[in-house]
């Protein structure tokens, strides 16, 4: 129970479901003032106390428990660690993947309990299949996928048949104190929202290259490659411009050469992408498809293979801004709520026709 | 429900709930000079009196105030104050290392704000101050130090310090010692003129009285510094409309308690006793933490290895059992505690603890109770313990 109104209206749901419900509010930093203050986070002494009148409510026991030193570990570090490799990590989805449905529940089924509740929007029915929420906009199936068949029989989404607005109308109703509690939005552990100030915090400077992708021309330089996201515009701060003046974006980073590659916006476009450590849910492949290339990113009809540790998706129309780091979810369309076939980390995106491309 | 965390706090005495309702029905600020005011004045008076008889001070050395924080707060700061404006070069503090947060953390906003020196004193593994510690210490600080303050007894393991001895050596160089008693009054016998102590501090809580109302006994020729001000009800040195009906149910909770202390330890040791060996027999790897004899006589302390304390706690009061880590929250996330820390135990150790306290309703219903439960809960919280294995 974040403290905020999902996890509040799923425990209670789930206690009306008739079960023997305990809510569990993590502790994620030692030291609570570290991490984000005010109404919009996760990890606040407010929002412990939110939690706690929640659960008061709801009539349920309440612990904090203390996961910070796990959270440190497994989505701090391991942030900072991808973007140092020039990566785009997604911190939602490794604290799913490491903390609720790993450490949470590993401690939770030790101590006699069958399942961790979350107030997550996604579907998991009787069918086993996780699905997107009804409320597409608050969808969160994407950060979901990553969970194993073994994960996924130990969770409950009581709210996947909700939309936001109703799970909030429902709070109300219910006498819930959180139920006008702003969405959190932004990175949970980043306090003030600043990300850049927090990795360069941790990184420091590394001043390199920003060069043109098609030239190999050095444009101007960066402070640390670890600022820049693949497909990024705003921001790049180039003295010369592109000489038919259109704005040029983000390519690709280079860690070992510490460059920020740079080109126009048609040099984003992949047509294949790969990934690694896949997570698929029984269905044989080659699979039509459709895939998810990050958090509420557009959907595009795909051709799957997963093959020994290896997920490759041929697009059927070209993405862009595929970023090294990021989840690929695979969907099947369906009118009961599009099924995730499986997900995996995308390594690269292979360019639809090669460009002519400078060599390092 | 089995009660076991009547160190947090323990149910009123019905006498001293019945002195408090009655006394609630009555109008008066003791401060005002009509007849209401008078006759609230006089059961404020007569309240002093009684604390004062019961735990040999004079009338005069009682200070109400609103509990053990406070008393603490004041004794700390209020004495470190007034002796240093008398003499500057007393700029230091001596506190034993398990003092309570509240003596803890004063100590160490007097050394962050005010530039004190903190001489901690360490303690053994069963949680005992040295005295030649503190000799020690005065021999090479004596003119330096402003103010000593050691608790009589620790609210964690337990653990009852040598304050005679202690304040002794405090009183023949002249310093002022203080001792916070919340965990002792009513538990163990506690005579403030006999132990030589300057100050002491006593909350109604603890002893079968209301929560917000405590005392410091401060010495008649003890100066301190006032920390709240205002109307100086409290000879100058605390400020605040006396809290009449707590005041006076207060009183009756401290003279019962107080003189009903000879069976209660006898009946409720016996009843700690024979908890503590069913313990050790079910659980044989389990550590009994503290002092055998130097020790309150409702206090099972103990650490469970492999264990964490707050599963254990969490599958307790699951079946109904209501103890506690006995270590200080901050957003409900247990720390370590500093007592097992300073009695040399490991992060571990320390996070493996769980403190049952019995108090004068405990019955051993509430012990079987918990002799039922312990051993399956103590297993589980084991298993429990994997899911800190990183994953890969």
């Amino acid at each position: 129970m974040s403290g905020g109104v999902d996890s509040a209206v799923a425990a209670a749901r789930a206690r009306e479901a008739g079960h023997d419900v305990t809510g569990v509010h993590l502790a994620l930093s030692r030291n609570p003032q570290t991490y984000r203050t005010g109404a919009r986070g996760c990890c606040t002494l407010e929002d412990s106390r939110d939690a706690r009148r929640a659960a008061d409510v709801i009539g349920i026991p309440f612990y904090v428990w203390d996961m910070a030193e796990q959270f440190h570990e497994s989505v701090v570090d391991d942030f900072v660690n991808e973007y140092a490799a020039g990566r785009t990590p997604n911190p939602c989805l490794r604290c799913n993947e490491k903390i609720k449905f790993a450490a949470v529940l590993d401690r939770a089924i030790a101590l006699g309990f069958d399942a961790v509740v979350t107030g997550h929007h996604a579907r998991l029915g009787a069918d086993g299949l996780l699905r997107r929420s009804v409320d597409l906009a608050k969808d969160q199936s994407y950060v979901l996928a990553v969970l194993t068949r073994e994960q996924l029989d130990r969770a409950v989404f009581p709210l996947g048949d909700s939309t936001k607005a109703q799970v909030r109308e429902e709070a109300a109703e219910r006498g819930l104190a959180v139920a006008d509690k702003p969405d959190s939005n932004d990175i949970c552990f980043i306090a003030d929202g600043d990300t850049k100030g927090f990795l360069a915090d941790r990184l420091g400077s590394a001043p390199g290259d920003i060069v043109d992708g098609r030239t190999g021309a050095v444009l101007g330089q960066h402070d640390g490659a670890y600022a820049y996201t693949i497909g990024q515009r705003k921001g790049l701060d180039l003295r010369v411009p592109a000489p038919d003046g259109r704005p040029r974006y983000v390519l690709s980073i280079t860690p070992k050469t510490n460059t920020v590659t740079v080109g126009p916006r048609e040099d984003l476009a992949v047509d294949t992408v790969t990934a690694t450590r896949p997570i698929w849910h029984s269905e044989t492949t080659p699979v039509e498809c459709e895939v998810q290339l990050r958090a509420h990113g557009e959907v595009v009809p795909a051709t799957v293979a997963v093959e020994g540790g290896e997920f490759t998706a041929r697009l059927g129309s070209p993405a862009r801004g595929v970023a090294a780091g990021q989840a690929i979810v695979a969907y099947r369309p369906d009118p009961a709520g599009d099924i995730v076939l499986g997900s995996a980390t995308i390594t690269a995106g292979v360019a639809a026709e090669p460009v002519p491309s400078h060599s390092a | 429900m089995a009660y076991l965390d009547h160190a947090a706090t323990t149910p009123m005495l019905p006498e001293s709930l019945d002195a408090y309702v009655t006394a609630a029905r009555d109008i008066g600020n003791p401060s005002s000079l009509h007849a209401a005011g008078r006759s609230a004045r006089r059961q404020v008076e007569e309240s002093r009196e009684r604390i004062a008889a019961v735990l040999g001070a004079r009338p005069s050395e009682v200070i109400f105030t609103s509990g053990g924080t406070e008393s603490d707060n004041l004794a700390t700061k209020g004495i470190f104050f007034a002796r240093r404006d008398a003499d500057p070069r007393r700029n230091r503090l001596v506190a034993s290392a398990v003092e309570h947060h509240a003596v803890l953390d004063s100590v160490d906003w007097l050394a962050a704000r005010e530039s004190a020196i903190a001489d901690w004193l360490p303690v053994d593994s069963s949680c005992r101050v040295n005295p030649g510690d503190l000799a020690a210490l005065i021999d090479e600080h004596g003119a330096e130090i402003a103010v000593i303050s050691v608790q009589w007894a620790n609210n964690e393991v337990g653990a009852v310090q040598p304050i005679a001895e202690l304040a002794g050596l405090a009183a023949a160089a002249g310093i002022p010692f203080h001792t916070d008693a919340v965990q002792a009054v009513g538990q163990i016998p506690v005579d403030f003129a006999a132990s030589g102590a300057a100050a002491l501090t006593l909350t109604g809580h603890k002893l079968g009285g209301p929560v917000g109302v405590g005392a410091l006994l401060l010495g008649r020729d003890v100066q301190a510094t006032p920390l709240l001000h205002g109307g100086g009800q409290e000879r100058d040195v605390r400020s605040g409309t006396l809290d009449t009906p707590g005041v006076v149910a207060f009183a009756v909770a401290v003279e019962a308690a107080v003189k009903a202390q000879h069976e209660y330890a006898a009946r409720v040791s016996a009843l700690r006793n024979d908890l503590v060996q069913r313990i050790c027999a079910a659980i044989p790897d389990a550590i009994y933490n503290g002092d055998p004899v130097h020790r309150l006589p409702g206090n099972a302390h103990f650490s469970f290895p492999g264990c964490e304390g707050d599963a254990l706690l969490l599958l307790l009061d699951a079946n109904g059992i209501a103890c506690s880590t006995g270590s200080a929250c901050s957003a409900g996330v247990a720390q370590p505690s500093h007592v097992l820390m300073a009695m040399g135990a490991d992060h571990d150790r320390a996070r493996s603890s769980l403190r049952f306290t019995l108090g004068h309703t405990s019955t051993e219903a509430e012990t079987d109770q918990l002799m039922a439960a312990l051993p399956a809960a103590v297993e589980r919280a084991r298993r429990a313990t994997a899911w800190k294995t990183p994953r890969p």
